[in-house]
């Protein structure tokens, strides 16, 4: 770890000030992926501003009859507030299926939406990672990828992001809110949030230097049944191999994001129109455009025996 | 003490403290933090400063050049050693690879360098300003490729290379029934939760080390050898360690690197190995490729077997001794094993919890499954009719004791065996396919010398130090209840201080062999000070019975402590042993039913109900040792399911190298385990009638998963671990 410096933000126009005033700089919430990252040097930030002082904590209506989640909220709350369990379950079951409890006390919603690939590649400082060293190339590609992306990735970087909750919220279409280093805020669908990696695996968000996110909005639910599906080889405390999000109304449409795919939550509209000819059809459509690995082709057919398991037990 | 015929009845034999469920006498130190671990020893001695550890970024090839001028020039650092400037070291007698590498690379991750610096953080952060520029050799890492230039090894701990008995190539050939496959297992890592680590004080020329180690007397020896000083300058302390499944038999390089760290800097210094260092830096359970042939008569009886094993090391590394329970699991008049090694530049493969026969378990036991559904037979009725009673190698030689058929027999009931439809895929509750599985468990009882001193105060108190280890199986307690029964006191009156080198030395922990072994030299200590006592007493010490913290001899008695009224009574002895393990094959035996559920859409496994039936020899403290079993079980279910240390074969290095990536079950993996101990006693073991148990454990623990996995979905995986992308083809298709 090299040594930074410290503040603690006062508000979040200050805060995100701060970071663009200050050499690589970086936010620090609950800091449970950060910190592990900064004692490897993958992470070396100069300058760490604390937002924990921030009073984004809050989960309030709004006005339009949806939530509005506070950057700062513990994935522990979030998934606990009844509100969230009676109108966004998806979002709730997405939570609990995530990290341990221990974890989920102290991540917030907003880093667990920043939080990096684990990728063992982009773990070991040995090797080579677009996404930690650009250049150096991608050591996953013809390595270990049983756990990385099949559709959506580059000759660059085949990285899934490992966020549950981040899948839960496009199926939900949440918003994220977000102040500027000049005051300025903007909102950004969590469609836009993350980008595919392409050439440059190192820029993961469309955030600006020192944008910092304030909160999270979430529209006036949608009702139908709501699912979260998490497969994994052990029964907790691991990342998805494959997740299926998935809202299924009583007319047969829906929505769906899948999770253990791709380098951000993999939903396409045009494949949840296929839902009412069932989740072959649905799969085939989110993954016209895969690409796998020869150790993780086996996710086409696990996403698709996992949808088809989530919409069987949503129409019962 | 020589222990040369069977034993008869003994002070042990009473049974007031052995034999009883009894909870660790050290675990209120350990519920509450306060049992200090080697790197906690914060009070040992003054002014530590700490290292951190530098391990080779390439897999195979030299260190071209080392800049050290960055990193010297960083805050707080004192020194930093390489084996530039180590000066000489020699390589201890139980090493392969040199615990500090350069210029030669021998595997990724071997320790490069040690920076040491006043405080953990600036020696983490001057470690990552090391500069060194390697020159990549061509390095062998893929086992499968390597096995055609494989050797035969020369014959080790685990026995000849090759062994033969009639003929197998005619009878298998003959054979009615044949089954004829190939299992792989996987790279494992021990994983236990305290790393490695060490702190190091130099004093006028003597080492003393707070460590973490399972063999304390090896390790002094190893260290001595390593640094080129005589081995009464070194004294190795070890008395709590986290768990070490074999992992911690040897000296590491954080002993050394704590030594010569300490040596350079001047001041005592403290290492840990980091997390992700630690798979690839020390030792694993090497990958095996097994071919497994069986012939049989269709009533089942086995007329051939034979087992081949390949797997790799580095140099002076020794093979994984796949195929030694082959050689005496089941009858059949025509054998053949063959274990070959092939030369690999990855780390150095070695003990992992029930070395050898953990992995040829593994395969020996879906072999057999499988050649029951060819056959058409019950698998347990296949084991029991395969059943030998003298080893088959040797008839003229006996088991000394051996209830597998009554484990199989007694487990299938308890388990509801009879409720299995041998016809996979057929059970289904829910979304779960479920089926049960069943494998023999089957590992060694290893007798070997072991020594303690026992002290009697006039307080009464009894007072035992060995430098046995306690690796979190329980030899604490083991050793009080020993001394307890022996002495006659109440177990709070007995006090145990073990993994000292300055105590006599002990079997130390590994091999199963720890508690056996242990308290026989206990006991043997014990012998010794009941003799000095009774004579000090004025007693016939063949007479005297110690009880209840007195010493009677028909109508006269006089209270224990007595003996100690003009000073402490001591006694040293060791158990040693004769004939009696050549005379006699003695061995553990069980049998492990699992029940597992296939969740049938996404071919998720879990685990659903789990029973060991177990015989080995007398349970010396029967919740000590379900501990220790449940343990092995759930290691097993790790290994049948999702422990993979994966070889990336370019690079050279496990690329799973720390605990998000090299998965070992968590709580919400493991059901209801039940464990059940056969009365047994077994007088050619030792005084103590007892055996191992901890590893008898695991073996076969996830043959029995894999067997219920293809009793669940129809579908055969020979090739752990088991996961969902090897049974997804073989799923039934979604409603």
């Amino acid at each position: 770890m090299r040594a930074f410096s410290y503040e603690r933000a006062t508000s979040p126009g200050a805060a995100a000030t701060a970071a663009a005033s200050t050499a690589n700089a970086k936010f620090i919430a609950g800091g449970t992926n950060l910190l592990d990252l900064m004692k490897l040097e993958i992470e070396t930030p100069a300058h760490l501003i604390d937002v924990n002082d921030l009073a984004l904590d809050r989960i309030e209506q709004t006005a339009d009859g949806g939530l509005r989640i506070g950057a700062l909220v513990r994935n522990t709350d979030l998934a606990a507030d009844a509100r969230v369990r009676r109108d966004y379950g998806v979002l709730s079951r997405a939570l609990l299926a995530g990290a341990s409890g221990q974890l989920r006390n102290k991540a917030t919603t907003a880093g667990n939406l920043l939080q990096r690939t684990r990728c063992p590649y982009f773990y070991d400082t040995d090797l080579p990672c677009n996404k930690r060293k650009p250049g150096s190339g991608c050591a996953a590609i013809g390595g270990f990828s049983r756990q990385l992306a099949v559709v959506g990735a580059s000759e660059a970087c085949i990285a899934t992001h490992p966020s549950d909750m981040a899948v839960a919220m496009r199926a939900l279409d949440a918003v994220v809110e977000t102040v500027r280093p000049d005051g300025a805020t903007r909102s950004i669908p969590i469609a836009d949030l993350h980008r595919l990696p392409g050439d440059s695996p190192e820029i993961e968000t469309v955030l600006q230097p020192g944008e910092l996110i304030t909160a999270v909005a979430l529209p006036k639910p949608v009702g139908g049944k709501q699912a979260y599906r998490k497969v994994r080889d052990r029964a907790s405390y691991a990342f998805a191999l494959v997740s299926v999000a998935a809202i299924v109304q009583p007319d047969g449409t829906g929505r769906v994001a899948l999770g253990g795919v791709a380098h951000k939550p993999w939903r396409l509209e045009a494949a949840e129109a296929k839902l009412p000819d069932g989740a072959k059809a649905v799969t085939a459509r989110l993954f016209a455009d895969a690409k796998p690995t020869k150790d993780n082709a086996y996710k086409l057919q696990l996403a698709e025996r996992t949808l088809a398991a989530v919409l069987r037990e949503a129409r019962a | 003490m020589r222990f040369e015929h069977p034993a008869t009845f003994n002070p042990i034999d009473q049974l007031k403290v052995i034999g009883h469920p009894t909870s660790r006498i050290e675990g209120p130190l350990k519920t509450t933090g306060t049992a200090p671990y080697a790197y906690e020893r914060h009070d040992v001695v003054t002014n530590q400063a700490y290292g951190y550890v530098v391990g080779s970024a390439i897999g195979k090839g030299r260190i071209a050049t080392i800049n050290l001028e960055a990193a010297n020039a960083a805050p707080g650092v004192l020194a930093i050693v390489t084996a530039e400037n180590a000066g000489k070291l020699g390589k201890g007698e139980r090493n392969a690879a040199p615990l500090l590498g350069g210029p030669e690379i021998a595997h990724y991750h071997q320790a490069v360098a040690v920076v040491v610096a006043g405080t953990f953080e600036q020696a983490r952060a001057a470690a990552q300003l090391v500069r060194i520029d390697y020159v990549k050799g061509d390095g062998k890492f893929d086992l499968a490729a390597a096995i055609d230039a494989a050797g035969t090894p020369t014959p080790s701990f685990g026995g000849p290379a090759d062994t033969a008995v009639g003929d197998f190539a005619v009878s298998f050939a003959a054979a009615p029934v044949q089954l004829d496959a190939t299992y792989t297992t996987p790279d494992q890592g021990h994983a236990m939760m305290e790393p490695h680590a060490s702190i190091a004080a130099w004093d006028d020329g003597k080492l003393t080390v707070w460590t973490s180690n399972q063999m304390i007397a090896w390790g002094a020896e190893d260290m001595a050898k390593t640094l080129g000083i005589p081995k009464e300058n070194v004294r190795l302390v070890s008395p709590y360690i986290g768990g070490g499944f074999g992992g911690k038999l040897f000296l590491r390089a954080d002993v050394l690197l704590a030594a010569l760290g300490a040596r350079a800097a001047g001041r005592p210094v403290k290492v840990t190995l980091q997390r992700p260092l630690m798979f690839n830096n020390t030792t694993h359970r090497p990958a095996t490729i097994q071919r497994i042939r069986i012939g049989a008569e269709r009533d089942g009886r086995i007329t051939a077997i034979g087992h081949e094993s390949w797997s790799g090391n580095v140099k002076d590394g020794e093979p994984e001794m796949a195929v030694s329970q082959t050689r005496l699991l089941y009858a059949g008049a025509n054998r053949m094993t063959a274990t070959r090694l092939a030369a690999l530049d990855l780390p150095e493969g070695n003990a992992m919890r029930a070395p050898g026969e953990a992995s040829g378990m593994m395969a020996l036991e879906i072999a057999i499954d499988e050649l029951a559904d060819k056959l058409g037979i019950d698998p347990v009725v296949l084991r029991i009719s395969n059943d030998t009673q003298v080893d088959p190698e040797h008839p003229e030689r006996h088991f000394s004791q051996r209830q597998l058929v009554q484990c199989l027999s007694d487990g299938a009931a308890r388990f509801g065996w009879d409720k299995r439809d041998p016809k996979p895929g057929q059970i289904r509750d829910g979304r779960w396919l479920v089926g049960m599985g069943v494998a023999a468990a089957f590992r060694n009882n290893l007798v070997t010398k072991s020594a303690a001193r026992v002290r009697l105060d006039q307080q009464g108190t009894v007072t035992v130090e060995t430098d046995m280890t306690d690796i979190g199986t329980g030899s604490y307690t083991i050793i009080a209840q020993t001394a307890a029964e022996m002495m006659g006191v109440p177990l709070e009156r007995v006090v145990v201080r073990l993994g000292d080198s300055d105590f006599p030395v002990s079997c130390g922990s590994g091999g199963q062999w720890g508690g056996n072994n242990s308290t026989a030299g206990v006991y043997a200590a014990c012998v010794k000070l009941r003799e000095s006592i009774a004579q000090k007493l004025g007693f016939n010490s063949e007479e005297a019975e110690f009880a209840d913290g007195v010493v009677r001899s028909g109508n006269r008695s006089a209270p224990l402590a007595q003996a100690a009224g003009q000073g402490d009574l001591v006694a040293e002895d060791a158990i040693e042993y004769g004939d009696l393990a050549k005379t006699y094959q003695q061995s553990t035996f069980g049998a492990h039913f699992v029940e597992v559920g296939v969740d049938a859409d996404t071919a998720e496994i879990r685990v659903r109900r789990m029973l060991a039936v177990c015989a080995a020899g007398r349970i010396l403290n029967p919740k000590a040792a379900r501990s220790q079993v449940i343990g092995a079980m759930t290691m097993g279910v790790g290994a049948a399911l999702m422990e993979y240390l994966v070889v990336d074969k370019r690079h050279g290095l496990f690329i799973t190298h720390d605990l998000a990536a090299y998965e070992v079950p968590v709580h919400a993996d493991i059901p209801h385990q039940d464990v059940i101990f056969l009365d047994e006693t077994d007088p050619m073991s030792s005084p103590m009638k007892a055996k191992g148990v901890a590893e008898l454990g695991i073996c076969g623990v996830a043959a029995a998963v894999a067997n219920a996995v293809h009793n669940a979905t129809g579908v055969r995986v020979r090739d752990y671990p088991i996961t969902l992308d090897k049974l997804l083809a073989g799923m039934p298709e979604p409603v």
